[in-house]
């Protein structure tokens, strides 16, 4: 059970960013996906939820063609990296969330509201329902889109730089919530910059250059692989069961 | 349990603003068929309703009042809704039929049916609608080409297309001198030439459009989240946003059909509305209609009726009381 993605290429116009692409991401796993700025991290998640066609390859989810939007968001969430700021309230913008899995004319019930607000409570933001959502600082505010992707309630969670604006406790926070969803079976794949933090708290991690796949394995398999070097310039070592950045790596 | 359903406050204030919305709508359309530079009593309307244009009161009225108040209601219910709509789908708070140039594709439209003779009926509302229409996807395509939809691109696109069609339309004037008497009124927007004749199909179109919006207000509101996200629920966003941006322009050009280019209603109401009762669509858009349709009414009626027996456009008070209202709503509307 996993998102399949086969010797996919695609990108924006005639543009191409990612270039034969394939990786398998497994339901109940969280994958991070790493790489230089451009590698195309940002697109591959678009690509997968149907944002951008792929100009080749296959995109199967749990070994089906998912062609229709309505249907692909049923199983995929997706957290956007750049959003627009929504002018609706925190509990209008996560009952949002509940809209893939509406029929024709989309009337929100009681169940979707109940889901919304326990989405809220989960991230801590039921305090904060009737607030408008421009009113929040950016870490709310993605707090909120974080909410909105769990009350989509899917198989997959697709997350592109969930940290940003988030201080270290409000990120520990989310990581503990992406945890305890992976667990209960949803497959995650997630972008981060931050490499020692990818490492840390991922089951494996996809490292991408040049729109490829490089190296997919686990954070141990990584690190020993020395793709990091290759990609990023930086060394990375594990004491203690924890990740660190190595000193002066790229002058020896 | 949990009080899931109605427990926010702000659900019950969108109530209590959706009756009071009401109450101002029917005020203000009683203000506007009763007072004017003459007083219709009560027994006339009922008298014109039920017995027809028996005497002056009751013909004033069918003829006069009832088609004028009928023509601010539909003018001030598109143009708000036209305008909340617009802002939505471009995430622009600043963008309206007005400034994006919308009215101004409407207003050369018109101008040409005016030129070849047409002044009232369905081909008026047909053309008006296409004028806005092309201007609209002229922005869109623009917005999409060389900026994003998200962008100054499409208030500067805007501004130049209201530019060049201004100067098409009086380029259609200077040698068509007789529709130029015509020319002065609509370019402020006035109420005082409105028939049945350019009522009828522009209320059906009108009806149709705002129907639509209102069944797809979720749409709306998902599209407004952005491309990808709205993707990332499942939205068709190409086929909603020509939807709603075609709705948009049918509303705007159906309203320039009767009344002109009437200036700020498409950017004022919306950003009230939403300091008022937020940004949902399901409630901003119904309330965009009724407190739209209500300011133009009341701003028409004072157009007739502060100098009577002269007359001013429209337009002209919208401007008046538009102008600042906006400001204050802008400056005291930081939060949202």
């Amino acid at each position: 059970m996993a998102i399949t993605v086969s010797g996919v290429s695609g990108g924006y116009g005639k543009k191409t960013v990612l270039s034969d692409f394939s990786a398998s991401f497994e339901k109940g796993q969280i994958t991070c996906v790493i790489g230089p700025n451009g590698c195309g991290k940002s697109t591959l998640l678009k690509t997968v939820i149907g944002s951008i066609k792929p100009f080749s390859g296959d995109i199967l989810v749990d070994g089906k063609r998912v062609s229709k939007p309505c249907e692909r968001s049923k199983r995929i969430a997706f957290l956007a990296q750049g959003k627009s700021i929504s002018d609706m309230t925190v509990f209008e913008t996560v009952l949002h969330g509940r809209f893939p899995h509406l029929s024709f004319p989309r009337v929100y019930c009681e169940k979707d509201r109940e889901k919304a607000f326990l989405c809220l409570e989960r991230l801590g933001l039921s305090e904060f329902c009737d607030q408008p959502v421009s009113t929040l600082s950016g870490g709310m505010r993605q707090k909120v889109y974080i909410a909105m992707a769990l009350c989509q309630d899917t198989e997959y969670i697709l997350l592109d730089e969930p940290t940003t604006y988030l201080d270290i406790s409000n990120a520990f926070e989310l990581f503990d919530i992406i945890k305890s969803l992976a667990e209960s079976g949803k497959g995650i794949i997630m972008v981060l910059h931050d490499l020692v933090t990818a490492l840390q708290f991922s089951d494996s991690v996809l490292v991408m250059n040049g729109g490829k796949n490089v190296f997919f394995g686990s954070p141990d398999e990584v690190v020993a692989s020395g793709v990091i070097k290759d990609v990023f310039g930086v060394g990375i070592t594990k004491h203690d069961g924890a990740y660190f950045y190595e000193r002066n790596t790229k002058n020896g | 349990m949990r009080p899931f359903a109605s427990s926010l406050p702000s659900e019950k204030k969108t109530g209590i603003v959706f009756v009071t919305a009401a109450v101002f709508l029917i005020f203000a359309a009683a203000f506007s068929l009763l007072c004017g530079s003459v007083r219709i009593s009560l027994s006339d309307a009922a008298g014109a309703i039920f017995n027809g244009p028996v005497g002056m009161g009751e013909r004033i009225f069918l003829f006069s009042r009832l088609p004028r108040t009928l023509a601010a209601i539909i003018v001030g219910a598109a143009l708000s809704v036209s305008g909340a709509v617009i802002q939505k789908v471009l995430a622009n708070g600043l963008a309206s039929p007005g400034i994006i140039g919308v009215n101004s594709g409407a207003g050369l439209a018109v101008t040409l049916c005016a030129a070849f003779g047409i002044y009232g009926g369905a081909a008026l509302s047909l053309f008006s609608f296409l004028g806005a229409l092309l201007a609209t996807l002229v922005i869109s395509f623009g917005a999409w080409k060389w900026g994003n939809t998200r962008s100054t691109v499409i208030l500067m696109m805007g501004v130049a297309l209201n530019s060049v069609l201004g100067a098409l339309s009086d380029s259609v004037i200077e040698f068509n001198p007789d529709i130029a008497a015509m020319s002065a009124d609509f370019k402020i927007g006035d109420l005082s030439a409105a028939s049945y004749g350019k009522l009828i199909p522009a209320f059906v179109a009108v009806a149709f459009c705002l129907a639509v919006l209102f069944l797809f207000s979720n749409e709306l509101d998902v599209l407004g989240m952005g491309d990808e996200t709205a993707t990332g629920l499942g939205l068709n966003t190409k086929l909603f946003r020509a939807v709603f941006l075609v709705a948009a322009a049918l509303l705007a050009g159906c309203a320039v059909s009767i009344a002109g280019l009437v200036s700020f209603v498409g950017l004022v109401v919306p950003h009230a509305v939403r300091k008022i009762c937020g940004a949902r669509a399901k409630t901003q858009l119904p309330l965009c209609a009724m407190i739209g349709a209500g300011f133009v009414t009341l701003c028409d009626t004072l157009a007739r009726s502060l100098f009577s027996p002269y007359e001013i456009p429209v337009g002209i008070i919208l401007a008046f009381v538009g102008a600042p209202l906006f400001v204050v709503i802008l400056i005291k509307g930081k939060g949202r």
